[in-house]
Formats: structure tokens, C-alpha cells, sequence
């Protein structure tokens, strides 16, 4: 047991080197599809033009205006999400204990669907036409009603485990009855709604990564990447929960606690990205489980791996959704849906675990 | 002592399940928690281990009130080897490196990474630290979870049922294992357990608990056949074979 008389082996530091490639590969990989997505589109833009836009020596107003003005704001949207959800939906899925854990089971994504329809019912959601068919006039009252209504969700959750000492079971089920309920406040609203609030409804459920601003983007990365550095920093905590929570608890790991603090904050990302580009599925499901199968469930790779794959992810999403039926633009939630449901289905169909 | 109970008392759910349980352990020394199922015996493991709050009584970890420490302190001191292990996708090296948690304050260093190596190889195990965990047999599982205990380098060992889900062969191996270590490293440990036989041979005292309070504490050849009779309600014989005594029930 001294230490003096071992020594890590080489073959450790290896398998540790191959997670951080991995890691750095998704990144490289980042960067290469941010360059194409912005030259993509219905003005095609050579990749050398794009790079010298982006260090503000762009050819010409035009090609500075569609790079920096439009497209930048919308894939770094893309990147933030995906990486914020993918996050949060692996902090869920570790202190939950649950390989389900994620915005949607835990209905945080329907109370914030439930808050916009609120929003657009009470009359900030009066419509004009514009580049969609439904344009909802007053963004800033709908985004703050679906994170109030989402965070208010997240307070429901947390408040009922806490009276029920915070068992991930009771957290999950407390979540999905939660989810059931907002689904039929939200149904409620829309039997009532005109048919042109409907679409203001409906259409606010497509996450859409257009449309947040520059003011939206700092707070979405604000808040992603202050809840990554908490949850890299409660790695090992996370790592002994899942060895089991009497395991942890024998190891000096306070569960309760590293439990509730993951939860509030997995679901302030969660509420936050959702409240700014609306709902978008199955990146924070998927993406964790992948990288579990590829470089293992240590957290101190398996977060920043998240965080990166599930940027790559959406941002690839992002760029097909604007492309596939160009010029139209197809809701990026339908394509990150499509990838991610026959995905969700291989992972139930091949077990948990092999 | 090493490790001192006193007068310790558990109320779950208003219904009293220990009331007024004493003991003391010295070092080098294992002792076994056994009687009936339900009888309490995980639930003493967790309040020495401050799992659990005693509702009153007191256990003292050389000489320190265990209530009084941080659970970080606690983890440094006393290690848990639960009944219940789960196997995630972990690596065995990074599942032992696991128990240096309550050492670190950012991150694994050298001395970490070199003392779960010198752990593994000690247990026989440095051929698998590459192995993901969930690919382990029970056996491996409950050896990677007792080496993580000792890279916690504890002074007192707490193992839950350890042999209670394993073949012979690894029955024998683990109690062979948890000895081993006693020795080596000098400290304590405190185990419940189900199988008597198991018990008698290889732990130095056994107490045996019984609606709360011990009911009778007693060196290996001590153990009689009415203790065993009046605490599980079941009349046996003990003989010995080769001078182990052997427990058998009276059909």
C-alpha cells in the first residue's frame, strides 16, 4: 500500500492519451464543420472567404454581413446548445443513477413549451408574417415564461424529492407526472387558442436555432460553461454514484447534496437553452450514451466529450436542416428527432449494458 | 482501542432497531455482525460508519467522536465496502483510483496513481486493470471493491455481507484476502455476515444481535450451540473437523 513501491503503468496513461485524442478529434472536427456550415447555404461561400470574415478581413460587406451576421450567431447557437444539453442530460444521468435521465423524462422541456403557450394565450404571442409563416412578435415575454415555467418545474421536482428524501426514482417519477401534466395544461390552452395563437404555440415548440440573438448567445454561454466547470470539477463525485450511492457515501461523497446541486443546475442549462432557441430533443439522451460506449463512464472525459459531441452534433444537425429543403428551413428539433430516436431505439433494443 | 461503541441506539421510522449496543475492537483484529435477517446488522455497520445517525450512544474512532468529523475526514479513516456494488463503465484502475476521492482536492496526483497500482498488484489484480467493471464476475467485483477500500487507507475496514453473493472457491479466497490485509496493514475490521461457519473460522469475536442488543459476544470456540439456538431460533449442533468448528442445524 506504499506508494513508493508501485507505479501507474504505462498501459494507463495510454487508454488516458486515447480518450484525450478522441476528445481533441471531435474538436478538430468542430472547428472544420463550423468553417463548412457557414460557407453552406443558399449563398455558397468558399471556406477561405469565411476564415478571413471571421478575423474581420472578409472581401466584402455582403460576405461579412451573411458570415458574421447571420450564420455565426446561428451555428455558435447550435454549438452552445448542443453542448449545454448534452451536458446536462449526462450530469442527469449520473446522479439519477437512470441511463433515461434527460430534459425531456425529467419535463423540463414540456413546462417550458406549457410557459410560451401561456405567454402567446395571454397576448405577447400576436403574430405577423415574416420569414417563417408565424413570427411571434414579442420573443422577450415568451422566452421569459418558458425559463420561469421550466425552472419552476425544476423547483417542483426538487422540492418533491427533498420532502421524499431524494431518491433518483422518485425524481424520475415525479418528473414524468410532471411532463404529463404541463402536456395537458398545453393541450388545455390550445383547444382554447385562436388558430392563429395555435401556430404561435406549435410553432414556438420547434427549436429553432436562429433565433437568438448576440445578447441571448452570452447568456446561453454563460451559463453552459459555468455549469460545465461545476460539473468537471464534481467528476469523481459523479463517478462514485455510480458505483453506487452507499459506495459513495463510503468514500466521504456527500450524495444528497452533489445530487440536488446537479439537478438544479443541469436543469438551469437545460431551462435556459430551451427558454432562448426552444425545444430540441435527443441530443442531451443520445450523446452522453455514446460516448459511454466509446471512451468509458469516467466523467472527467466523459463531460468534456459530451460537451464537444453534442456541439458537433447539433451544429451538423443545423447545417442539414438548413440545406435539405433549401430554401426552406426545416426545424433543426425534427432532424436531431430523426437521428436520435432510431438511436434511443438501438440502445433499448442492445441493452444497457453488453 | 481502535474502534469503541457505546451504548449506541437506532430508531428507524419510530420503531427502535438497535437499543444499546457496546463493544469494543483493537487492531489487527476482525470481528463479525451476525444474527437473524432484519435483526439490524447493516444498519450498526452505517452508524459506525456515520451512514446512518445514531439516535444516541456514541462511536469513537481512536479516541474521536466519529459525529464530530467531516464526512471527507470519516472516508480517510474508515472504509465501506457495501453489499451492493454497482459496475459502471469504469476501468478497474480508475474504479480503485476512485477511493483516493476523499484525499484529493482536484486532482488524482502521482502518489494516487502509484498507490492503485501497488494496491492491485498486492491483490493479485494488476492483469485486469485495463477491464471495464461491468465486464467483471461477481468475484472480481467484490476484490476491486475491497482494494478501493484499502487505497482509501483506512484504520478500520466495514465489509457488508462480502462473501454473500460468491461461489466457494471466491468465498474462501475473500475471507483469505480480508485476513491478509487485517494483517499486513495492521488495522481493523468489522463484517456482518450470514454464513456461521464462514464466520467462526476466520473472525477473531463474534457478536450476535437480537431483538436490538447483543445478545452474546464470544471468541470462535466459545460459541455454543444454545447461543446459536436462542438467537436464530433454530436448535443445532456444532462439531468440529479438524478442529474448526462446524455448525449444522438439528433436523
Amino acid at each position: 500500500m506504499h506508494a513508493e513501491h508501485g507505479h501507474a503503468p504505462e498501459e494507463y496513461f495510454r487508454y488516458l492519451g486515447w480518450k484525450n485524442a478522441i476528445i481533441i478529434l471531435c474538436c478538430l472536427g468542430l472547428g472544420a464543420v463550423l468553417i463548412f456550415s457557414l460557407g453552406l447555404g443558399s449563398a455558397r461561400i468558399p471556406a477561405v472567404d469565411v476564415l478571413a470574415s471571421l478575423f474581420g478581413a472578409a472581401p466584402d460587406q455582403r460576405t461579412n454581413a451573411i458570415v458574421c451576421g447571420i450564420r455565426l450567431p446561428q451555428a455558435l447557437s447550435a454549438m452552445v446548445a448542443g453542448g449545454g444539453l448534452a451536458i446536462a442530460g449526462a450530469v442527469m444521468q449520473a446522479v439519477l443513477r437512470n441511463p433515461l435521465g434527460s430534459p425531456f423524462t425529467l419535463g423540463i422541456a414540456h413546462a417550458a413549451a406549457f410557459g410560451a403557450a401561456c405567454s402567446v394565450m395571454l397576448g405577447s404571442g400576436l403574430t405577423g408574417s415574416g420569414r417563417n409563416a408565424v413570427t411571434i412578435i414579442n420573443p422577450y415575454t415568451t422566452t421569459a415564461a418558458a425559463l420561469a415555467a421550466s425552472l419552476a418545474a425544476s423547483a417542483v421536482i426538487v422540492a418533491i424529492s427533498r420532502l421524499r428524501g431524494t431518491r433518483p426514482e422518485t425524481m424520475i417519477l415525479a418528473g414524468v407526472a410532471l411532463g404529463a401534466l404541463c402536456t395537458a395544461a398545453t393541450m388545455f390552452l390550445q383547444f382554447f387558442a385562436s388558430d392563429v395563437q395555435l401556430a404561435a404555440m406549435v410553432f414556438w415548440t420547434f427549436g429553432d436555432t436562429a433565433r437568438a440573438s448576440w445578447n441571448e448567445l452570452g447568456i446561453m454561454a454563460a451559463v453552459t460553461l459555468f455549469c460545465f466547470l461545476f460539473f468537471w470539477a464534481n467528476s469523481w463525485n459523479y463517478n462514485a454514484i455510480d458505483a453506487g450511492d452507499e459506495t459513495a457515501r463510503g468514500l466521504g461523497v456527500r450524495v444528497e447534496r452533489v445530487r440536488m446541486g446537479g439537478m438544479l443546475l443541469a436543469s438551469l442549462v437545460t431551462a435556459v437553452l430551451i427558454a432562448c432557441l426552444g425545444i430540441i430533443g435527443f441530443v442531451g439522451l443520445v450523446i452522453p450514451h455514446m460516448f459511454r460506449r466509446l471512451i468509458g463512464a469516467d466523467h472527467r472525459f466523459l463531460l468534456p466529450a459530451s460537451l464537444v459531441g453534442g456541439a458537433l452534433l447539433l451544429l451538423l444537425a443545423d447545417t442539414a436542416a438548413r440545406l435539405v429543403l433549401m430554401p426552406h428551413l426545416v426545424p433543426v428539433s425534427v432532424l436531431t428527432a430523426f437521428l436520435g430516436a432510431p438511436a434511443f431505439l438501438w440502445l433499448i433494443i442492445r441493452g444497457q449494458r453488453p | 482501542m481502535m474502534l469503541r461503541v457505546q451504548d449506541l441506539h437506532f430508531t428507524y421510522n419510530s420503531h427502535p432497531l438497535l437499543a444499546g449496543i457496546s463493544f469494543a475492537l483493537e487492531r489487527g483484529q476482525l470481528l463479525a455482525i451476525l444474527g437473524p435477517n432484519g435483526v439490524g446488522k447493516t444498519t450498526l455497520l452505517k452508524c459506525i460508519n456515520a451512514i446512518h445517525k445514531p439516535t444516541r450512544g456514541a462511536v469513537l474512532v481512536e479516541e474521536r467522536n466519529i459525529l464530530s468529523l467531516s464526512a471527507t475526514t470519516i472516508a480517510r479513516d474508515l472504509a465501506y465496502v457495501s453489499q451492493k456494488n454497482e459496475a459502471s463503465r469504469l476501468t478497474v484502475f480508475d474504479a480503485v483510483l476512485m477511493g483516493r476521492t476523499p484525499h484529493i482536492r482536484w486532482r488524482m496526483g502521482t502518489k494516487d496513481l502509484n498507490m492503485t497500482e501497488a494496491v492491485l498488484r498486492s491483490l493479485g489484480l494488476a492483469t485486469m486493470g485495463m477491464r471495464y467493471v461491468d465486464s467483471l464476475s461477481g468475484g472480481e467485483l467484490q476484490k476491486v471493491c475491497i482494494a478501493r477500500a484499502l487505497v482509501q487507507e483506512p484504520s478500520l475496514l466495514l465489509l457488508d455481507e462480502p462473501t454473500s453473493a460468491l461461489d466457494l472457491k471466491n468465498q474462501v479466497e475473500i475471507m483469505g484476502l480480508i485476513r491478509r490485509v487485517i494483517d499486513e496493514h495492521h488495522i481493523a475490521a468489522v463484517m456482518t455476515m450470514h454464513d456461521l461457519n464462514m464466520a467462526l473460522r476466520h473472525a477473531d469475536q463474534s457478536i450476535f444481535l437480537k431483538n436490538g442488543v447483543i445478545h452474546a459476544a464470544a471468541a470462535p470456540d466459545e460459541v455454543t450451540p444454545a447461543m446459536i439456538e436462542q438467537v436464530y431460533g433454530l436448535p443445532v449442533r456444532i462439531h468440529h473437523l479438524d478442529g474448526q468448528p462446524v455448525v449444522l442445524p438439528k433436523t
